[in-house]
């Protein structure tokens, strides 16, 4: 099986975000793999491991910096990466697109794998894109998956606890949860040896990818401001536990 | 007049309440606010849809059967719905099934979406939506000749505007998907949907283990208040991952968030930084949580959760 992987490199979450311009962040700060793309890889490896003669790929768009990025992948189990640089910030239409080209030049998938969001744009929609792109069904938010007489059999969660099981034609497009795997921390050996993994580049500029009329852009980001003034409740706890009361009910209204 | 489509979800036979803030916040002096119901029961859905608002209730059937669950033929059908009644704005509700279902037609019409956000404006074509775990607010234009929009729950309140709703109806036909339905599976009780309650209380490293998270689903009890938890205490395995708040959990918007023995990382902030009021309660007077929310008490959850539950119980025994 060709199973491919898309990666996206993002801001640690626990860095401090800038931001520069109207519409930009200070890029300045730590990088890393996309928290829910580490679930879509460990997927990816554990399904390569029960096929003979599977390849796991990982592709990301990104500015070359999200080289580094696609070397976690491939510490994480990737046999080898394609890079589809840009310094362009696309939005998921564009982005859709482009991973649609550098698969299909690639030879094509039997099975791609994605996180469910992405922790920067928590856009939720590129993996949707993608699969109408090359008209194959999808799944996201998955928590469970196996594959079953050519079918993918996925659980997808739901509200409150509860997960919807389908069943998708290959190929198709996975959206990884959280709940899907437990990504285990690379070895040592595992790093040094990505290093001497293949990483192919390409140009967004040079893909020949479809127009569409639609399209997104951050017009302006804003520092999300805490107003809160925090008031401590002071007392033994029974005096706690009735001001939490009042609180309840005069402020918030909720009892 | 500009036709806004609205996508509203039916949750055990009902209108679910977090739609009418989708409504509400869809309103305009020229709006036509067309509401999709899908395989839904007009004669019982009618009055609460005109109460807030709706013009037009499209009744939205498949030929093929079933609307209710494929996701695939549920999206076709709606993109169909825009197609035939020229409809060019849809809005819903960005729940875990919004978010799937505005996806899958966003994707199918190859038009812009912004999924989750806290404000939209219809004419101008922009949205606000929280990026980077919560920490920005982002204004995003989108162009082209459709927009999609997803709200987050509660971030609109519902206010009624009465009126008269016409009902049209449409047959829609599904195309294979590729995709099929198999079942939902409950996993965890009927539990409250984090996202839809007014009140959450959660726990994390502090409730110390399983057994002690029993303390605060009595409290929860006591007001329909649902029960979440730090990513700490889902990877110690005391309650399980849907319960988790936070950048790599849920996101939620309740009144009130009632935070115990959590320290308030940003990661869990990035989940539940847009409640209205934030409690916390934690042993520690130099835990983040005491600076980022509305009231804390600096003391042992064990000694005030219990009371609280009980002074609750009291409460509502007098009322009733
Ligand atoms: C990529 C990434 C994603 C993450 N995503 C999430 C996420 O989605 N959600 C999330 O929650 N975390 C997430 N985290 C983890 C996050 O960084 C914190 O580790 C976590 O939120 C801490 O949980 P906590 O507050 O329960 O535990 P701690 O930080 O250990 O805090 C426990 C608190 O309980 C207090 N306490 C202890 N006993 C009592 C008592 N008896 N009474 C009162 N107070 C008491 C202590 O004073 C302390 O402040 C993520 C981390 C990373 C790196």
């Amino acid at each position: 099986m060709n199973i491919y992987v898309c990666i996206k490199h993002v801001p640690d979450s626990a860095a401090r975000i800038k931001i520069v311009e109207p519409n930009r962040i200070d890029e300045s700060v730590t990088f890393i793999i996309n928290p829910y793309d580490e679930n879509a890889v460990e997927e990816a490896v554990q399904l390569k491991k029960q096929i003979d003669g599977s390849e796991v790929i990982a592709v990301a768009l990104g500015p070359c910096a999200a080289e580094n990025t696609l070397r976690s992948a491939l510490a994480m189990g990737a046999d080898r990466a394609i890079l589809i640089s840009t310094d362009s910030r696309p939005d998921s239409l564009v982005t859709a697109q482009a991973l649609k080209a550098a698969i299909e030049g690639d030879g094509g998938a039997s099975i791609i794998f994605t996180g469910k969001e992405s922790i920067d744009s928590e856009g939720f929609q590129t993996m949707y894109r993608l699969a109408v792109a090359l008209s194959i069904p999808v799944a996201s938010s998955v928590v469970a998956f196996s594959l079953e007489q050519g079918f993918a059999r996925v659980e997808c969660e739901m509200e409150a606890g509860a997960t919807a099981v389908m069943k998708m034609a290959l190929p198709c497009v996975i959206g990884a949860g959280k709940a899907l795997n437990q990504p285990g921390y690379p070895t040592l050996p595992a790093i040094m040896n990505a290093r001497k993994k293949k990483i192919e580049h390409l140009d967004l500029a040079d893909l020949d990818i479809k127009k569409f009329s639609g399209s997104m852009e951050v017009v302006e980001l804003k520092p999300a401001v805490e107003v809160r003034q925090a008031k401590e409740i002071k007392g033994p706890p029974d005096t706690v536990a009735e001001e939490i009361i009042r609180i309840l009910r005069e402020e918030a209204r909720v009892l | 007049m500009e036709k806004i489509g609205l996508l509203i979800e039916i949750k055990d036979g009902e209108v679910k309440p977090a739609n009418l803030g989708v409504l509400t916040a869809a309103r305009g002096a020229d709006h036509d606010l067309h509401v999709f119901l899908l395989d839904g029961d007009v004669k019982r859905h009618r009055a609460v849809l005109e109460n807030f608002g709706a013009h037009k209730i499209v009744d939205i059937r498949c030929e093929e059967g079933a609307l209710t669950d494929n996701p695939a033929c549920r999206a076709a059908a709606v993109v169909e719905a825009m197609e035939h009644f020229d409809i060019h704005t849809l809005a819903g509700l960005a729940s875990a099934r919004g978010k799937d279902l505005l996806a899958r037609i966003a994707a199918g019409l190859g038009a812009p979406l912004v999924l989750d956000c806290i404000r939209f404006d219809l004419a101008a074509h922009t949205a606000e939506k929280s990026q980077y775990s919560g920490k920005t607010i982002a204004r995003i234009q989108l162009r082209g000749s459709h927009a999609i929009y997803g709200l987050r729950p509660k971030a609109v309140e519902a206010q009624p505007a009465p009126g008269r709703a016409e009902v049209v109806s449409l047959t829609a036909t599904c195309p294979a998907s590729g995709l099929e339905f198999i079942q939902i599976r409950q996993q965890t009780g009927d539990a409250i949907d984090l996202t839809e309650a007014d009140v959450i209380i959660s726990g994390g490293r502090g409730m110390k283990d399983a057994q002690n998270f029993k303390i605060l689903f009595e409290c929860a009890a006591t007001m329909g208040a649902a029960v979440g938890a730090s990513r700490v205490a889902v990877e110690a395995g005391w309650v399980p991952y849907s319960m988790q708040v936070g950048q790599t959990g849920a996101t939620v918007s309740p009144k009130v968030y009632l935070a115990c023995g959590i320290s308030g990382s940003v990661q869990h902030f990035a989940g539940m930084k847009t409640a209205r009021t934030i409690i916390a309660v934690n042993q520690d007077p130099d835990a983040a949580i005491t600076r980022t929310c509305d009231y804390f008490a600096v003391a042992d959850l064990f000694d005030i959760i219990p009371r609280l539950t009980r002074r609750l119980r009291q409460v509502q025994k007098l009322e009733r």
